[in-house]
């Protein structure tokens, strides 16, 4: 099938802005899952609020366009009672780690087989561009006129800290990396998080002056480094991508089955 | 054996016009037209990388090569 197969072209052209890298990790997403060769049917996705939440509206897989930091929760119910599907979660900064935190870390410490996507822009879009957890301090936003004076959660070292099992991070500039890496996340069985930077020219690009998304993507590919690289290694400021955790652990609704069959045995 | 291109499948209606797949483009075969929207002006130089399919966040290029090529 052709990655167009899985979209839901009535809804197209989509109502992200030019440029925007949440259109580039939807291509990226798509990929995996034409690659992986998995059908329609057996994907689930659930989405929270957000400018990176309308995903689910254009993808031609189950779908559930949910409250906002709640995705991972309606993901944990689906998963439970239908152990069978992929599920695949993608949510924006925000919807992950500031409203959705909370189901954020445990979903990770119960380490359910569901594949969480950051789409990281380091903004909130879609309300006009306020600042996030993931902001990081010295940045302007609609709240913070004088600069951002908080610290940005690490998502790789929060989701591996909570137990996620299978933990990365890629650009939206690497997109045949960020495929490579969703691949591996999707086959991957237990709680699977996988940072994208992203960039949103309209808000978090206009008031720091970064420039059009050609700009954006230029910072993406020269701030970043494969961990393992030289280039890191001499430049420990850079940020590391690639897979940072891919471990074995028992998984939730496997764990759940045994305690099932254990009452029944009673 | 080198990829053959057949064409440059681009949805006019979806191309938004950022200007990602003309930017990046390691031979320089794409460029904005008046419109803003992407055309394939140099199609005798591209080399079927699909770099501008893949990062493309319209999804509105297609690489399509010449037949009996794969055509994922």
């Amino acid at each position: 099938m052709a990655v167009k197969d899985y979209l839901r072209e009535r809804f197209f052209p989509h109502m992200w802005c030019p440029g925007c890298g949440h259109g580039t990790i939807l291509n990226s997403l798509l990929r995996a899952v034409e690659e992986l060769g998995l059908k329609k049917n057996d994907i689930v996705m659930t989405s929270g609020i957000g400018c990176s939440a309308r995903i689910s509206g254009y993808v031609d897989f189950h779908s559930l366009h949910t409250i906002h930091g709640r995705a991972l929760a309606f993901a944990t119910g689906v998963k439970l009672s239908r152990p069978n599907l992929n599920i695949l979660v993608p949510m924006g900064d925000g919807d992950a780690l500031a409203i959705g935190g909370n189901h954020f870390i445990h979903a990770a410490r119960r380490n359910i087989d569901i594949t969480a996507i950051v789409m990281n822009n380091r903004i909130y879009g879609m309300t006009g561009g306020q600042f996030s957890p993931l902001s990081g301090p010295g940045i302007k936003a609609t709240t913070a006129p004088y600069l951002t004076i908080d610290s940005p959660f690490d998502v790789v070292k929060l989701a591996t800290a909570a137990g996620a099992s299978f933990v990365a991070r890629s650009t939206a500039y690497h997109a045949r990396e960020s495929t490579e890496i969703l691949k591996k996340a999707i086959a991957h069985k237990g709680f699977s998080v996988v940072e994208i930077l992203s960039q949103c020219p309209t808000h978090y690009g206009r008031k720091n002056k970064e420039g059009d998304a050609v700009a954006m993507l230029e910072v993406q590919k020269n701030n970043t480094a494969k961990i393992g690289s030289k280039a890191l290694a001499e430049n420990p400021n850079l940020i590391p991508r690639g897979i940072f955790v891919q471990e074995e652990r028992p998984e939730y609704c496997s764990e759940y089955d045994k305690i099932i069959q254990h009452a029944q045995q009673r | 054996m080198a990829r053959k291109l057949k064409e440059h499948q681009i949805n006019r209606d979806w191309c938004k016009g950022c200007g990602i797949c003309v930017a990046f483009c390691p031979k320089q075969v794409l460029e904005l037209d008046k419109h803003d929207k992407v055309v394939a002006v140099r199609p005798e130089d591209c080399i079927c990388c699909k770099l501008c399919e893949i990062r493309c966040p319209d999804l509105a290029i297609e690489i399509i090569l010449d037949e009996g090529e794969d055509n994922d």
